[in-house]
């Protein structure tokens, strides 16, 4: 495999029991980019992660991370990568500057190093005020900032992060994606778990998984422009009434409400599904606007999933 | 390896500052020993002393005094006051102001010509009877004929090595120690590592270049010195508080602990990559602790128990731990001369450790 890519696998298979969590899956990542794991929960977002780390042995598959066979190669790449755990797992009873520290030395930085990282590390994660502080203390988002200090002190050409903003409030979303910006712009490949769409269509790249399963992959713009579904919106007075109308009928994929508006994803074989729609509200004597819409990343994810769910079923 | 060292240094380093704010433990680890040997020490008392007594001298004679003295020197009883008759001694017993009536008649001399008569009443409470048999125990006390020790007509000549006193503190202390040391050692690794685990660390810890050697040694290293420290409380303590004597050589003490310490420390390690939750991890430690107190020969007398219980008996560390360290502190034993205690304790160490390391690779995929 070229060394192009920061990632490459195939056929990557996890299986628990008789639970498959990934499935076949085969990756490339290349270097220099912000990729997105999107899916919901059991997905296998964090086992794929954790395969790719070297934690978790690969039921099935080969993998190449930076150039290293994982897993027999795992232990030289601990230097080359960082992760930050979905849950914070740094030690709580420590104050900032011991948490870092601790892991200065657990990564062997040179001594003047340790001193000059550290200190870069407070200004660039605005931990300076915290540094004293008991990481325990911290709110969520400094615990977010901290989290991400540690894992990339070591300077990393490779970070994983697993759902990396799941507790913090979406100000604090907002400056961490800053900050990871400036991670890829000084060279660092970013692998992020997700389920927000918001974060998700800030990737250079997106899978969407499910089941185990890739169900799409591209960049957002691709994904949405290539959306396997017709999008179609519905205004109506009677959302509840609409809704029921509508759903489970024939190559309708999903029927979400949005207020007033409903937002109905039909398969994309279906000829003129606005008139298809209209039809279907007459029948049930329901009055109401319908109108084509632009997909939105969600759509596609409903979709994706969606589809996936109806192959697995027939 | 520099590098290793060096995470090593880390982990130690990090696992001494958590514990020093871990105030709980901190606390644990000079409370458990301090509580303990006071309760164990003072409570669990099988000779009973000092019990209060009366007697009535009713012949006067050098040889009478002779036996008060005698009874006094043994400290059973403590003579606090005497009385005239015998109908005064159970006065004085009903009344419960005594335990202990001794009446002493006024041919006692000749009495104790005829060993077929017993010489000296002994009037006893005997609604207690921990205090009957300790009574009992007294009216075997050898006789002393007319013309001193010489001519001690008691049946046995019982002499009583080691503890001469029959203080039971001094038998139980030293091995208290070793219970300590089992439930403080075990119970912490075994917490320190699961709960590095319950909180999500060891997930980032074992992304890190540190192996898992390093990190259990660098774990388990301050626990190493914590239980050197504890040793070092109970002797100390149980010297100042219940005059034990430490007989042997102190470098014995110390490498049979070591021994030890380690023996337990490497259960704690398996005890935490069986257990999920600090919970869990607490109730299997007690599971080890319970059959240790039992059957180690802390509590009953090894050689009392059927053979099953001595073949269980011989597995835990504790056993040879408590024959380890009365014999070097009561006896005065060299740590040569007990080898094959200390060869079971390095079995077990090597033997748990092997287990720990390869159950913990497993435990990271």
């Amino acid at each position: 495999m070229e060394s192009e890519s920061a990632i490459e696998s195939r056929n990557l298979t996890r299986r628990f029991g008789n639970l498959v969590a990934v499935n076949h899956l085969s990756l490339s990542i290349p270097r220099n980019i912000i990729y997105g794991f999107l899916g919901p929960n059991g997905s296998g977002k964090s086992t794929t992660i954790r395969m790719l780390c070297g934690l978790l042995m690969p039921s099935e598959g080969e993998v190449r991370v930076l150039n290293h066979r994982i897993p027999g190669e795992a232990e030289g790449l601990r230097h080359k990568i960082g992760y930050m755990t979905q849950r914070f797992a740094l030690y709580e009873d420590l104050t900032t500057l011991e948490n870092l520290r601790f892991i200065a030395r657990i990564y062997s930085l040179p001594p003047g190093e340790h001193v000059r990282r550290i200190d870069q590390a407070l200004d660039t994660y605005n931990l300076r005020a915290q540094t004293m502080q008991f990481a325990g203390t911290l709110s969520g988002g400094q615990k977010q900032r901290l989290a991400l200090a540690a894992a990339t002190l070591h300077k990393p050409e490779l970070l994983f992060l697993d759902e990396p903003t799941s507790a913090v409030d979406p100000q604090s979303r907002r400056d961490f994606w800053e900050t990871l910006f400036h991670l890829v712009h000084g060279g660092t490949t970013i692998l992020v778990s997700t389920h927000y769409m918001d974060e998700a269509e800030r990737c250079h790249r997106l899978a969407i998984l499910d089941g185990g399963t890739m169900a799409a992959s591209g960049s957002p713009a691709e994904l949405m422009a290539n959306m396997p579904a017709h999008v179609v919106e519905v205004e109506s007075d009677l959302p509840q009434k609409t809704h029921d109308a509508l759903e489970g009928n024939a190559d309708i994929l999903s029927v979400t409400q949005l207020g007033l508006r409903i937002r109905v994803l039909v398969e994309k074989s279906r000829q003129n599904p606005v008139e298809y729609i209209r039809l279907l509200l007459r029948d049930a004597a329901v009055e109401a606007g319908v109108n084509p819409a632009r997909p939105s990343l969600e759509d596609v994810f409903v979709a994706s999933t969606g589809i996936h769910k109806k192959r697995g079923a027939a | 390896m520099k590098a290793g060292l060096l995470r090593i240094f880390a982990i130690l380093g990090k696992e001494t500052l958590q514990l020093r704010r871990d105030r709980l433990t901190f606390g644990m680890i000079v409370g458990i020993p301090l509580i303990q040997i006071i309760l164990f020490g003072y409570a669990i008392n099988t000779d009973v002393r000092h019990l209060r007594a009366a007697v009535a001298d009713q012949a006067h004679t050098q040889l009478s005094r002779r036996l008060i003295e005698d009874v006094q020197a043994s400290q059973v009883l403590d003579i606090v006051t005497s009385a005239n008759t015998g109908e005064e001694l159970k006065e004085l017993l009903d009344s419960g102001k005594i335990h202990v009536g001794l009446l002493i008649p006024p041919d006692y001399e000749r009495r104790m010509m005829q060993p077929d008569r017993p010489a000296v009443q002994l009037l006893v409470d005997g609604t207690d009877p921990v205090i009957l048999s300790t009574a009992r125990g007294l009216a075997t006390m050898p006789r002393t004929g007319p013309h001193g020790r010489e001519q001690t007509a008691g049946i046995f000549e019982f002499r009583n090595y080691y503890n001469p006193e029959r203080r039971s503190s001094v038998f139980v202390v030293p091995a208290l120690a070793g219970v300590i040391l089992t439930m403080t050692m075990v119970l912490f690794t075994a917490v320190a590592i699961v709960r590095e685990r319950e909180r999500g660390n060891l997930e980032l810890l074992i992304n890190t270049p540190v192996r898992s050697g390093e990190l259990m040694v660098g774990k388990v290293l301050p626990y190493i010195l914590i239980g050197l420290i504890q040793v070092s409380l109970i002797l100390i303590l149980g010297h100042l508080l219940f005059n034990v004597p430490v007989n042997g050589d102190l470098l014995d003490v110390y490498l049979a602990a070591l021994a030890f310490i380690t023996a337990n420390l490497m259960l704690g390690l398996v005890i935490s990559t069986l257990a999920k939750t600090q919970f869990q991890a607490m109730q299997m430690t007690f599971f080890f602790f319970l059959p240790s107190i039992l059957l180690s020969g802390f509590m009953f007398p090894f050689d009392g128990m059927p053979k099953a219980a001595q073949y269980i008996a011989e597995i835990l560390p504790l056993t040879h731990f408590v024959r380890l360290i009365r014999g070097i502190v009561l006896r005065g034993a060299e740590l040569g001369q007990m080898m094959p205690d200390l060869y079971a304790l390095f079995l077990f160490a090597a033997l748990t450790l092997l287990l720990a390391v390869t159950r913990f690779k497993k435990r990271l995929g």
